[in-house]
């Protein structure tokens, strides 16, 4: 991909590196940073509304169930969670850790954790929304689902949407704590390359790529709230 | 009057809320095409009334019933015990309810918030219902506004699309809570006159309000209610010329 760069090396002696080669891997990180983000957002979205709705719920096991695993959650580092997720297998059942188990992990212990700070976002936006809404539908026959999914949910939506872009923007740069799997994503990639190139150069260009993963997602924030913003109330 | 199809029927209903006890034994019915404003002070219970009988409040004993459909009545403790699902479903049908504040829907425009409920719980056709909708618009004087949303209206605008909203359903009866409380005096006119109208047309209507003079000419029948009891009811004209009580020419008195 990035051939035509093969004559400008970076480094001296032992230690330099053609920048095509800096380059190929380091884009090979965000692509799994990439990966990892992309996963983690599609499966905490909705789980977060799940784990939100259990919170909230009159049934008090559920209720409870449901804030022991915000606690739980929120209250230990997510490296440690990634970790144990991984070696559980091994420890509990004695079952030998694979290389995919290695991926499943880490989406898992990343869904898993950040359900849980979307879980507190829904739940704010849920219940900010009057009374009224829900009484109208009421009279007007929606069942409760359809209340929720129609009249709700949409609203609960535009209103939380400014707290869960700073989630989502702080999840980009959580993905490089999947180092500790030793997955290739980009932080674990630039420090291979640093410590071959016994330079700084490889975290500057991660830092740098980061940030314009950060940008990319910001523009995407703003055109969301934008198109939500075709009302207010 | 008597031999009027009887719409709505209402009979010993008693709600507390804690120690408090709201309605102390009130009953009321209402036929086919007749209008019955509930007046009285803040406190009085009759906005209670209103969501018991819109079941947005469980009464603690008495009937409820709309028609033949008996939604609620009690058992032989002296509890009242409401219908399944269906007939709470059933009884939603056949009556619609205009809140004092509005309670548009504010991420639909203004012809989904009249056409939805119509589409997604009555399941009608959808060219019937738009070409429904688009006509109680234009009754409405909004025609212009389908396609706003309802945070670009004003509130006398608003409440119209909620009356709008209520009467897409094909209610039997409308209850209006307090209409134009929360509405400046000139907006207050643009929804009165919308009642007035329904009135003329002989839509079945229960209004709660604080407009006597409005009370006056538009109902057929007035209640006078005060610390959870009906104090006097009679014909409207009646009532607010002549009140018969002293608690309802205090009240009156005090509206002057």
């Amino acid at each position: 991909m990035f051939s035509f760069l093969d004559g400008i090396i970076i480094g001296s002696g032992v230690h330099a590196m053609p920048l095509s080669t800096i380059l190929s891997t380091m884009f090979g990180g965000l692509g799994m940073a990439g990966l990892i983000f992309i996963v983690a957002l599609a499966g905490s979205l909705p789980l977060g509304v799940l784990v939100a709705l259990c919170r909230m719920s009159k049934n008090r096991v559920l209720s409870f169930l449901a804030k022991i695993y915000i606690s739980f959650l929120r209250g230990t580092p997510l490296i440690l969670q990634l970790m144990f997720i991984y070696f559980a297998p091994y420890y509990i059942f004695g079952l030998k850790l694979s290389l995919t188990w290695r991926m499943g992990a880490c989406f898992i212990g990343f869904i898993l954790n950040y359900a849980a700070y979307f879980a507190e976002i829904y739940r704010a936006g849920i219940q900010s929304i009057p009374l009224g809404q829900y009484e109208a539908a009421s009279v007007l026959g929606y069942s409760r689902s359809q209340t929720f999914t129609k009249i709700v949910f949409p609203q609960v939506i535009k209103r939380i949407a400014p707290a869960m872009g700073n989630e989502v923007i702080t999840l980009i740069k959580d993905t490089s704590l999947a180092f500790v799997l030793s997955i290739a994503e980009m932080f674990t990639m630039a420090e291979t390359l640093a410590a071959a190139m016994v330079s700084m150069v490889p975290y500057v260009l991660a830092a740098a790529l980061y940030w314009f993963f950060t940008l990319l997602v910001e523009f995407a924030l703003g055109k969301f709230e934008k198109k939500l913003s075709y009302y207010h109330d | 009057m008597s031999e009027k199809k009887e719409i709505l029927r209402i009979d010993h209903i008693k709600k507390a809320f804690g120690d408090n006890q709201v309605l102390k034994d009130i009953s009321l019915t209402v036929s086919h095409g007749e209008v019955v404003a509930i007046i009285g002070p803040s406190g009085s219970g009759k906005s209670t009334l209103l969501r018991c009988a819109t079941l947005l409040e469980t009464m603690d004993s008495g009937t409820l019933a709309y028609g033949d459909l008996v939604v609620a009545q009690d058992d032989a403790s002296g509890k009242a015990v409401y219908g399944d699902k269906q007939v709470l479903k059933e009884a939603r049908m056949r009556f619609g309810l205009v809140f004092q504040q509005f309670n548009l829907f504010p991420h639909y425009t203004v012809l989904k918030n009249i056409m939805d409920a119509p589409l997604l719980v009555q399941k009608r056709d959808e060219k019937e219902v738009e070409q429904e909708a688009r006509e109680l618009l234009e009754k409405m004087g909004l025609s212009d506004k389908a396609d706003m949303v309802p945070c670009d209206l004003s509130g006398g605008q608003q409440q119209r699309v909620a009356i709008a909203r209520a009467l897409a359903m094909n209610p039997e009866i409308l209850f209006f809570d307090e209409p134009t409380s929360a509405l400046d005096p000139e907006l207050t006119k643009e929804v009165l006159r919308v009642i007035r109208q329904l009135a003329e047309e002989h839509m079945t209507m229960v209004i709660v309000t604080h407009e006597m003079r409005f009370a006056r000419d538009v109902a057929d029948h007035i209640i006078f209610m005060d610390g959870g009891v009906i104090v006097e009811e009679g014909p409207a004209q009646q009532l607010i010329d002549n009140p018969q009580h002293a608690r309802t020419k205090a009240f009156l008195a005090q509206d002057e």
